[in-house]
């Protein structure tokens, strides 16, 4: 499994409408901490196959879905369910803590 | 370049320094103060070897003499900064700036929170710890700054080149820096807002803010940390066997990873820190029992 990119364009089919949970890191190129998230997601994605789905949205360049959101603080993670906000983070957490975000 | 930092001379930071040096690497060692046992009136009777009952910061002060009488460089200041560059670090503090290999966090815990109404509520929505995590959501905002030191100086800086509008507030506390922006000098009473932080209140006074940047005194090693995207649980550091962050590098033990806050434990993280240290910076010797 592969780590997504999220979009304005793919968030409501690929995010809001997905089948499994969806966890979205909301991240940007110049945030130091952010970088050390992507191994993580990475490590994740494989860990929990098509369980759920494990991605991130550029705050900077989809700006819109993140104001929406009211991200003020990043990395934010969020996991949704039904295309509702289920939990939400802020910080770089944990391989276990973030499966424990997803309940999985 | 230094091969490594150690922040913090209690027992965590000093063990690993004494270890080190036992291994021909030379550390050098910043702490700010004799750290949690400073002002603790009661004495230390449960550590191993005291005859007598003796003072914690009388105990901690051994240990700096102790160091610094077999050759380790000791330094007071205050660390407020650490940055990745390329494969080594940044430590800067208020006095100057040092590139190393390694860092050990060792600074102990100190939870750096305000005790203010508000403060829990609006934290990520509208107040943060970093100015260089979450500065860029203020750009042309109108924000706070509480501080008055080094610290607030380092942050004001670079909240500088995200908006023009900075109010300094020094929550009670003497200006320590000077600045070119407006400055409050009331204790703050109360963050207020709606869902978002609005305003920041003192006894007399109600201010419009759309931001309110934390930098008071020095910033705690859970700070640092999780400005370089290290994992942190529960005000903890997390580190794999080997006392290392998810950040190659940068190392931490004693009170700040958690378990037993006792000097004994304290001492045993420093040493085995010490060993994980030296493999790190040497990946190919193996270590020399002595």
């Amino acid at each position: 499994m592969m780590v997504n990119t999220f979009t304005t364009g793919n968030f409501e089919a690929e995010v809001l409408k997905s089948d499994v949970p969806v966890l979205v890191e909301f991240w940007a190129t110049w945030c130091g901490p952010c970088q050390r998230v992507a191994p993580i997601l990475e490590d994740l994605a494989n860990d929990v196959k098509d369980l759920a789905k494990i991605g991130k949205l550029d705050v900077d360049e989809e700006y819109e879905i993140a104001d929406e959101l009211g991200i003020m603080s990043i990395p934010t993670i969020i996991v949704f369910k039904d295309g509702k906000v289920h939990q939400s983070t802020i910080g770089v957490q944990s391989k276990e803590t973030l499966k424990k975000l997803l309940s999985l | 370049m230094i091969d490594v930092v150690i922040i913090g001379y209690g027992p965590a930071g000093i063990s690993a320094g004494i270890y080190l040096k036992r291994q021909d690497v030379h550390p050098t060692i910043i702490g700010k103060d004799l750290g949690a046992l400073e002002g603790y009136d009661d004495k230390v009777e449960n550590y191993y070897g005291l005859v007598e009952p003796i003072y914690g910061k009388d105990l901690i002060q051994n240990g700096v003499d102790q160091a610094k009488n077999l050759g380790i460089k000791v330094i007071t200041d205050s660390v407020i900064s650490i940055k990745s560059v390329e494969s080594h670090f940044e430590v800067v503090t208020t006095q100057t700036k040092y590139e190393t290999k390694a860092i050990l966090l060792a600074t102990g815990k100190t939870r750096r929170t305000m005790k203010r109404t508000g403060f829990t509520q609006y934290r990520g929505k509208g107040i943060s710890m970093c100015a260089t995590c979450d500065g860029f959501f203020y750009r042309r905002k109108k924000v706070a700054l509480i501080g008055c030191g080094a610290y607030m100086l380092h942050e004001l800086e670079y909240l500088k080149k995200m908006t023009k509008d900075i109010t300094i507030f020094t929550d009670g506390h003497p200006l320590k820096e000077a600045v070119d922006v407006p400055v409050v000098y009331d204790k703050i009473q109360k963050f207020s807002g709606t869902d978002k932080l609005t305003h920041i209140e003192t006894t007399d006074q109600s201010y419009e803010v759309q931001g309110a940047f934390i930098a008071i005194g020095i910033p705690s090693s859970v700070e640092f940390a999780s400005q370089m995207g290290v994992i942190i649980e529960k005000n903890n550091v997390i580190v794999d066997e080997n006392y290392m962050t998810n950040v190659p590098g940068l190392f931490a033990a004693g009170d700040v990873i958690g378990g037993k806050l006792q000097i004994a434990k304290a001492v045993y993280d420093g040493m085995n820190a010490a060993d994980a240290i030296y493999s790190y910076l040497h990946p190919k010797k193996s270590l020399v029992a002595k």
